[in-house]
């Protein structure tokens, strides 16, 4: 180790810091510091003023005093168990703060005494309501057995079905339960009218004879028979007002406000969920040279109690760094790339890419396909047998399945000659996934639509097919109940057939087979996947099958302890570790992206598509979004010309344009803050450098003033046996003066 | 716990959860049940060893499990009193405050005690978090490029400063450094 003057090296040859160092006052700042909003709990968010230490008497510097008995009132506001002092100083300081309160009046005395109560309540309410949350105890063994990256899929579950029983509360509260309390509270409605058009005509389809067993499974399974005219359908809400003894109640306006509300609050909540993650998020990315350190300092779980997982979390931990060196030895690679091989690897990429948008466009097709050939297979009146219905009821839901199973592993495949960086391959590739998921439902919708606005040669009498299509709205429903059965279906029969076997196989058999598949890995993303494709539908089918988000609370409620199960059971973590901070982000990502791709076709159809004429709440208009301008039309006058202002052009330009103003200015502050960022840092790095230089050039004084006086005052260091610092950040000098000590071989030394 | 009454001042309680301390002292007590006293009123003096603590369940599969019992403990050798062990759990639980867990784990990542975190100190902490797989080329590589990212004042190892402002960047931080108990 090299002769540094600023750093001394104590006898056993450890170095020791210079006590100059900890004297100084950023070092005992550092010990106090500022809170910030976004650290530490929840429950504190303003942020307390810096604190000066409280042993007064060992700086011996007398301005301190001063500026201390400023902060010391400041100190009553900071709980003792949040001050970094060993038990024995906190006592120290509730003794003397109990002392202190004494000497206060008794205004105060009960002004602190309920602070502190108040605190404490507040305390034990969100231990409580933190008790209650759903399956704490199931996701606290996960996290123990598997880490946080896990642990943030199952936690994703459980905040879908806090949304879905919301969802499904707000359409049951506002539809439902009107309809339901007519005769308890003694209303009447009024039904719209049958006026005798052809369009208006809508035939019973519940079966009529005997009804043979297996019948009544396919209705179940398809949502026809005697599913169709139940609560669980559009068709079934043909109420046009409501009339109790005091208001009348408007269920066309209810319906759409509804939906429109639940987009809404999905959307704000997920927004709300994310910012955190996204603010992160934002952080981590603009540092992502940081990587090094964050793996290393903290990467380890300390949650993790489990043998098998802490094996696990090492082999993790150890293939993320060896993959983070492997970057930076592509990006190495890459940065050395000749103009030929970049040419090469430019049209080697485009063609890939073709051909990926042509696989695409083949699945959607066959989509397309398989939609119309299974309506026309249900409107066939002639049944052939059981099974045979079956399958072509659920033809389209199949295709989507299998195109969805196939393509993954195509992309998969696909990457790796695209030559990109790893973490590249992986966005990339999920990127395409999602798109091909969330895209198939749009497909389905739009063959559908076809389907049920082609009359033929001729245009529509009714602007839809009534000739096949007497109610739409509840077979678009069925098509959306349909596709959340089979998912569901699906999900079990994999976890039963697929995954079970293939642990019995790795685990008893030794042959090729079972080494080359492996055992079974919780992949993330493509659960993840499978969860926000259910969640479209859900958000879709709702308009159509209001009952839609009760099932769907159930099956992600079943699901839970099904993933569950099988991932104790079965799964091994992923090789490919996903960070809980950034798959939070990532989750909910992909969650906004099926919102939007939800809100597409909801909105066409309330808004383009003429409604039913024989079925259905809107049956008095030309199509859904219309009640709301007969609505507003019937409000008072000025009411009315205040809504018709919001809607008017002028506004929505002036609205736009001030949002547009709002977001560069916002753009603006955040390269602004990016650049005092960086200043500030470089300033921190200069400092640094600042405080070396000056403390060399103090110890090279001290050195010279010390050899000019033979008498030295220096008093012996005081040899410390334990290390130099710990639990309390006390320095134990006595002296009042402060005298550098000398260098170790000076002669001056005792 | 069981039927039995564990007896402490008021004082005491109010420096932390009730519930969260008499759980901690059923913990402390279930470690060594012949040494650790049910009566805490008269500040009774008695810790436990090192070896003891590191075989709780939750910190027997740290890899650091030696060096946060060291730093919690006065005598830097590892053997915790009561309020020592309740420090411990109280630091590393969910509610404690980023600073106070950037303190401490500045202090268990610090090998050598120095108040900085050196080469040494870095390949210690990475061989024990990889179980030394890493072949010695890829763990200077990997110290060589930690210290590159949050070294601000060019000293080539990283002061309690350089590591706090590290940290508090690192986004993973609060959610993995912190035992459930």
């Amino acid at each position: 180790m090299e002769v540094d003057s600023v750093f001394y090296t104590d006898r056993s040859g450890r170095v020791t810091s210079n006590p100059l160092l900890d004297q100084l006052p950023s070092y005992q700042s550092l010990l106090y510091r500022r809170k910030s909003s976004s650290g530490g709990t929840k429950r504190r968010g303003s942020s307390r003023t810096r604190l000066g230490s409280s042993g007064s008497g060992k700086w011996g510097v007398s301005t301190i005093s001063r500026h201390e008995e400023k902060q010391k009132s400041q100190t009553e506001q900071r709980p003792i168990r949040e001050l970094t002092k060993s038990m024995a100083e906190k006592r120290r300081d509730n003794t003397q703060r109990m002392e202190e309160a004494r000497d206060l009046s008794s205004w105060r005395q009960w002004r602190r005494s309920t602070r502190r109560n108040v605190r404490r309540l507040r305390d034990d309410a969100h231990e409580w309501l933190n008790s209650l949350k759903l399956w704490r105890g199931d996701i606290h063994l996960i996290e123990g057995m598997f880490g946080t990256g896990i642990l943030s899929y199952f936690s994703f579950l459980r905040f879908l079905v806090l949304l879905n029983s919301v969802i499904f509360l707000l359409m049951f509260s506002f539809i439902m339960l009107p309809i339901i309390l007519v005769p308890h509270a003694s209303g009447n409605t009024t039904y719209n009218q049958y006026d005798g058009s052809e369009c208006s005509l809508y035939p019973s389809s519940s079966r009529r004879g005997l009804v043979i067993f297996h019948e009544h499974i396919t209705d179940l399974l398809s949502g026809g028979g005697f599913l169709e005219q139940t609560y669980l359908f559009y068709g079934f809400y043909k109420v046009d007002k409501i009339h109790f003894p005091n208001f009348t109640y408007n269920v066309p306006l209810a319906y759409l406000l509804v939906t429109v509300a639940y987009l809404f609050l999905s959307l704000i909540w997920i927004v709300k969920r994310s910012a955190t993650g996204f603010k992160r998020n934002l952080v981590q990315d603009e540092d992502r040279f940081q990587s090094f350190c964050n793996k290393i300092f903290a990467g380890w779980d300390f949650c993790i109690t489990n043998e098998n997982a802490a094996r696990l979390k090492r082999s993790s931990l150890l293939y993320e760094l060896k993959t983070d060196l492997e970057e930076e030895r592509i990006k190495q690679k890459i940065a050395d790339r000749t103009r030929k091989e970049k040419c090469r690897i430019y049209v080697l990429r485009l063609v890939l890419n073709l051909f990926v948008i042509g696989v695409l466009a083949g699945c959607f097709y066959s989509i397309y396909v398989a939609t119309i050939v299974s309506q026309e297979a249900q409107l066939n009146d002639e049944k052939e047998n059981f099974i045979m219905d079956l399958i072509y009821e659920y033809l389209p839901s199949i295709v989507i399945t299998l195109a969805n199973f196939i393509t993954p592993l195509l992309f998969s495949v696909i990457i790796n000659f695209e030559d990109y960086s790893p973490a590249f391959e992986i966005r990339f590739t999920l990127m395409r996934c999602v798109f091909m998921r969330l895209t198939s439902i749009g497909v389905l919708l739009f063959s559908l639509w076809s389907q049920i606005t082609e009359c033929g040669e001729e245009s529509c009498i009714c602007g839809y097919n009534h000739k096949l299509y007497s109610c739409w709205e509840t077979r678009v429903g069925q098509e959306m109940y349909k596709l959340t059965v089979f998912d569901f279906i699906i999900i079990v029969a994999v976890t039963i057939f697929v995954e079970f076997p293939r642990k019995l196989i790795v685990k008893h058999c030794d042959c090729g087979l079972a080494k080359w598949w492996g055992q079974q890995e919780f992949a993330i993303p493509q659960n993840v996947l499978e969860i926000v494709y259910g969640q479209t539908i859900c958000w879709i089918g709702t308009f159509y099958c209001p009952l839609l988000p009760a099932i769907c609370t159930i099956k992600y409620f079943f699901i839970f302890y099904i993933k569950k199960v099988s991932l104790i059971n079965n799964c091994r973590p992923a090789t490919r570790p996903f960070r809980a901070s950034s798959s939070n982000f990532f989750f909910l990502g992909v969650l906004l992206i099926g919102l939007a791709l939800a809100c597409v076709p909801v909105s066409v159809s309330v808004a383009q598509i003429n409604c039913s004429q024989a079925c259905g709440p809107f049956v008095n208009y030309n199509t859904s979004w219309e009640v709301l301008p007969t609505t507003v039309s019937q409000l008072p006058y000025g009411v009315k010309t205040f809504l018709f202002a919001l809607s008017s052009e002028a506004f929505a330009v002036s609205f736009f344009v001030i949002t547009c103003l709002a977001m560069f200015y916002v753009i603006a502050l955040a390269g602004a803050h990016k650049r005092v960022i960086n200043q500030l840092r470089e300033q921190l790095a200069m400092e640094g450098r600042d405080k070396r230089f000056l403390i060399q050039k103090l110890c090279q004084a001290q050195r010279v003033s010390a050899i000019r006086s033979p008498v030295s005052k220096s008093q012996p260091r005081t040899s410390r046996s334990s290390p130099s610092y710990h639990t309390s950040f006390s320095n134990n000098f006595s002296e009042s003066v402060f005298l550098a000590h000398p260098p170790p071989d000076s002669s001056t030394h005792v | 716990m069981g039927n039995k009454q564990t007896i402490f001042t008021d004082e005491q309680l109010d420096a932390y959860q009730c519930f969260f301390y008499c759980r901690l002292h059923g913990r402390y007590h279930e470690l060594a049940p012949h040494l650790v006293p049910m009566d805490y009123t008269n500040d009774p003096e008695c810790k436990l060893p090192l070896a003891l603590i590191v075989n709780m369940p939750e910190l027997k599969e740290n890899p650091f499990r030696n060096r946060i019992v060291e730093s919690f403990s006065e005598d830097g050798m590892g053997n915790l009193s009561f309020n020592e062990f309740v420090d411990m759990f109280s630091v590393l639980s969910e509610m404690a405050p980023r600073e106070l867990k950037a303190i401490y784990a500045f202090k268990i990542y610090d090998f050598n005690v120095d108040n900085y975190l050196c080469k040494e100190d870095l390949e210690k902490t990475l061989n024990k978090l990889t179980k030394e797989e890493l072949t010695p080329e890829e763990v200077e590589l990997v110290c060589e490029k930690s210290i590159e990212e949050a070294d601000l004042d060019g000293d080539n190892k990283l002061s309690f400063a350089d590591f706090e402002n590290m940290i508090t960047r690192a986004p993973d931080f609060l959610s993995t450094f912190h035992i459930r108990i």
